[in-house]
């Protein structure tokens, strides 16, 4: 029987090596709940590779096509430079647009830190200019060198500095997340091996019996395959069910504090964690084949 | 169709048989006698690839023993029928489950009609349903015995048949096994009891082999 023959013989009705093999309730047991709880550990851990994917992505591009001037001068210079450095930028190949916030603007940018209440036009806040780049680009250095010459009080920030650190954290946190995921995997097989080991030591007497009658190796293993497959993917629906219905019943995501609640699954993603059963059963069927065949070549 | 030629079995330092040279040629009734850990079983074993030779050469139906594969030794064991000194059952089967169960094995389907025959032959109609723990040491005797013929195989090895049985049980399994002689399979029955060797030497020609000082021996007039 090969290896294909015998993963098709998992779904089908009982086969001949199941019913030679005496039922095990403890391993079945304990396949069927470390199945399903690396099943709902699973769904999380794509669940944060997704999400984090997700706002990687969004920093990156939303935060790469816009950039701000900041005019620090005295008052009386304030509407003079902020005049010439729209001029520059007006002119600047590859910016869309350039537009100076207005004093309400600036104030509602403020008020998470202070309150609504805080007096914006008697401070010596500084004038912000937003960018818009096209998707043709700036080129940043020339700009700031032009900047001074024209507007020496102007600063421009191209988010640069801290969305770097942004990306960069989402992007390892979306590579964690996959490598939990194939840690869970590893930890599954791992789990299935050892109960199929169990199981075949418990059974050592009857694989006597079986290869004494003229059985050969694959017939055995299949009945143990089958029956840790089946275990691992019945398990795993259950857990990724779960997992799925958690997700499910997280928080929102919200302007306020996307970071945070926003790891759920969007849209298409929600097909993701159904692969996580098949996939469970794959490791089950590998993990218990490879364990059954070298317990068996220690046998005459 | 079985041969041995000077083969040593040793194990843990301590040497088990020594020189060992035997034919089973087709069609032959062989005994194999011997005081008990002389090493009958070990030699049957031997004969049937659960065991391998420390030196010498040991051919079976012409394939050398040392170069079977595992799938090799499975082949070989359905055509080798062993009647185990302890029958080997799988208890949480039924008697019929278990004598059918070489055919389950190598994928061939089960005629109810001629395992219910069979077991008819063996004297165990009635209780083909039994489990093993529910059969006395006789019936189990003569289960293990048609469990080894079920796939008609050409060697029937027989490991002390009749051990724990009475005289008659005994004889009877003894007439079912050169019944089977008679139908051209070769059998080897390993045995101490002498009583049984001269029963069958009555009806058979039959070869007496002797295992003596983990020696073989031709056993001589004295039987």
């Amino acid at each position: 029987m090969s290896g294909g023959t015998q993963g098709r013989a998992v779904f089908s009705a009982e086969t001949a090596a199941d019913r030679v093999v005496p039922p095990t309730g403890f391993t079945a047991r304990l396949t069927l709940f470390a199945a399903a709880a690396m099943a709902f550990l699973a769904v999380f851990a794509l669940a944060l590779s997704l999400a984090t994917g997700r706002l990687a992505d969004r920093w990156a591009s939303e935060l790469a096509r816009t950039a701000t001037v900041r005019i620090s001068t005295t008052q009386d210079q304030r509407v003079a430079q902020t005049r010439a450095a729209l001029k520059v930028l007006e002119t600047t190949p590859g910016i869309a647009s350039a537009r100076a916030l207005s004093l309400e603007e600036e104030q509602a940018l403020l008020e998470p830190w202070f309150g609504p209440a805080m007096p914006i036009a008697s401070l010596p806040v500084p004038q912000l200019i937003e960018v818009i780049e096209d998707e043709n680009g700036y080129e940043a250095e020339g700009l700031r060198l032009r900047l001074m010459a024209e507007a020496p009080g102007a600063v421009l920030d191209d988010h640069t500095r801290w969305r770097r650190p942004l990306v960069q954290a989402a992007e390892r946190l979306r590579t964690m997340g996959w490598i939990a995921l194939a840690l869970i995997a590893a930890t599954t097989g791992a789990m299935i091996t050892l109960a199929a080991n169990a199981a075949l030591s418990a059974n050592a007497q009857v694989i006597r019996v079986l290869r004494l009658v003229g059985a050969r190796d694959k017939f055995i293993a299949a009945a143990f395959v089958r029956r840790f497959t089946l275990r691992a993917f019945s398990g795993a629906v259950g857990g990724t069910l779960l997992g799925m219905l958690a997700v499910f019943m997280l928080p929102g995501a919200s302007a306020e504090g996307s970071f945070l609640t926003g790891l759920g699954f969007q849209g298409l993603h929600w097909l993701w964690p159904l692969s996580v059963p098949p996939l469970a059963g794959a490791v089950g069927f590998l993990a218990t084949r490879l364990a059954a065949l070298r317990v068996l070549k220690g046998l005459m | 169709m079985i041969e041995l030629k000077d083969v040593n079995y040793g194990y843990g330092g301590a040497d088990l048989l020594v020189g060992a040279s035997l034919s089973l040629g087709a069609g032959s009734f062989h005994f194999l006698t011997g005081p008990s850990g002389a090493g009958k079983t070990t030699l049957l074993k031997l004969c049937y690839r659960e065991l391998q030779a420390s030196s010498g050469r040991i051919t079976l139906f012409g394939q050398d023993a040392r170069d079977m594969g595992r799938d090799d030794v499975s082949d070989l064991r359905r055509r080798v029928g062993v009647v185990h000194q302890d029958c080997q059952f799988l208890d949480h089967l039924s008697l019929a489950e278990n004598v059918a169960l070489p055919l389950l094995v190598s994928g061939h389907a089960s005629d109810p009609g001629n395992l219910k025959e069979l077991l008819g032959w063996v004297g165990l109609g009635d209780q083909a349903g039994s489990l093993p723990a529910e059969l006395s040491g006789g019936e189990r005797q003569r289960a293990a015995l048609a469990r080894a013929v079920i796939m008609s195989p050409d060697v029937v090895i027989a490991d002390e048949p009749t051990g724990n049985v009475d005289w008659e049980m005994s004889q009877r399994l003894l007439q079912l096994l050169i019944e089977l002689n008679r139908m051209g399979k070769t059998i080897i029955i390993a045995t101490h009891d002498m009583n049984l060797i001269r029963a069958a030497k009555a009806q058979v020609s039959a070869r007496v082999v002797r295992i003596k000082d983990r020696r073989l021996q031709i056993a001589g007039a004295d039987l």
